[in-house]
């Protein structure tokens, strides 16, 4: 069974692609992503509050770990096979370094929907997933020396919108415990699905536009488009049997490996790294590997994540 | 004609949010003194632009000034953006009052 918030998605891809003249304001898609980033930030906080939090640096380790290498497998894989110039191989390695905020909400849904647990600090790991690919893309299209301004960077990159959102409603959660956030929980808890389903109707409406340019694209790109996902996926299972968490957190980090970024990296290589193709990188992960995951990975990554836990 | 008038030269530049800071910062380095930023939508040789998010968002940034600032601007500006970004710039001449201000 498809859960209710993907309906919303196909709804607005088949509304999209009929040229319908439905259009959301682009103050609600904005007002939508800042409270289901708060939502995610507070929920992991309020997680965080009642464990120690030292035995999380390794871990935090090993996420950053497991998203240099996703980059540098997809670096490799776009410039071998792909035969893609070396900026445009950078900067769609980094897409798929990196991760999307929405397809872990989605997951995240998922889960909650069906009553499966999952540890809290998944919300940290999402924050910290976010910068290394970035770092490591800009590197692979540039060198490490030359002429890059690594301040502006750095700044772009931590303090971008989404890490500080999501920061922030981590420390909050964090610093209002259970108890504290009681009166906040309306908003940000019970209509959370509500928002993530307006978010995805706006995303379908989004992929619905990359689709002609997909069609220019050909059949490597939309096979990365598949295969990576699925390849970063077993990755992600893997360091979180390493981690040695639930089956409800396999799923999660699996569906967070698999994911790709779609406004955090664009943005940010936009700027450091001009001369590659935004279309491509953009196609690829909207048209391809975001519906893709939302659709079928997060089920088939819930299914390994029980068999392999089964097994270990 | 209004006394007083004097000539100036109207910078404008139509290209993509995401590098308006970096656009800024360089007006400000080149001593312009004040500009106007707005949002923009449109269709051109990248396709259409139509601001449904951030990533298709366009803005227009208009600076008055003297014609020899103008032309060192446009030259900057294409030297800097122009391969890479979607980008129209163009200058105009102008009748302004108030000249000590631009």
């Amino acid at each position: 069974m498809i859960d209710v918030v993907v309906l919303f998605f196909l709804f607005g891809l088949l509304a999209g692609l009929a040229r319908s003249e439905l259009k959301l304001p682009a103050a609600l898609y904005e007002s939508l992503s800042l409270i289901l980033l708060l939502a995610i930030g507070l929920k992991g906080g309020e997680g965080l509050a009642k464990q120690a939090l030292s035995p999380l640096l390794p871990q935090l380790g090993a996420v950053i770990v497991l998203g240099v290498l996703q980059t540098l497998i997809a670096f490799a894989i776009l410039i071998k096979l792909g035969r893609l110039g070396r900026s445009d191989a950078a900067a769609t390695a980094a897409h798929y370094g990196s991760v999307s905020v929405a397809t872990f909400a989605v997951g995240a849904n998922w889960l909650m929907t069906r009553g499966i647990d999952f540890e809290p600090q998944l919300a940290i790991f999402l924050t910290v997933m976010e910068v290394p690919a970035l770092i490591v893309g800009i590197m692979l299209a540039r060198g490490v020396s030359k002429d890059t301004d690594w301040r502006a960077l750095a700044h772009e990159s931590f303090l971008g919108k989404g890490v500080t959102l999501l920061m922030g409603g981590m420390a909050i959660g964090w610093i209002a415990g259970p108890e504290g956030l009681t009166p906040i929980k309306g908003l940000f808890y019970d209509l959370f699905k509500g928002a993530l389903a307006l978010f995805l109707l706006e995303m379908g409406l989004i992929v619905s536009r990359q689709i002609g340019e997909l069609r220019k694209r050909g059949a490597f790109i939309i096979s990365f488009g598949l295969l990576m996902p699925l390849f970063s996926g077993l990755l992600g299972l893997g360091c979180a049997l390493l981690l040695d968490l639930s089956v409800g957190g396999m799923t999660l980090l699996a569906t967070l490996a698999a994911s790709a970024s779609y406004i955090a990296v664009p943005a940010t290589m936009r700027l450091a790294v001009p001369e590659a193709n935004p279309a491509l990188s953009l196609s690829a992960v909207l048209g391809i590997t975001f519906p893709f995951n939302i659709m079928a990975g997060i089920p088939l990554y819930h299914y390994l994540a029980v068999q392999l836990a089964g097994a270990f | 004609m209004l006394a007083n008038m004097e000539k100036r030269t109207l910078l404008t530049v139509i290209t993509e949010a995401v590098i308006e800071q970096s656009l800024l910062r360089d007006l400000e380095k080149h001593g312009v003194r004040g500009y106007t930023v707005s949002d923009a939508r449109g269709r051109g040789s990248r396709g259409i632009r139509d601001a449904a998010w951030d990533e298709v968002a366009n803005i227009r940034i208009e600076v008055i000034c003297q014609r020899a600032q103008a032309e060192l601007l446009l030259a900057h500006i294409r030297d800097q953006y122009y391969t890479d970004y979607a980008m129209v710039a163009f200058m105009v001449e102008i009748d302004i009052l108030r000249g000590e201000k631009f």
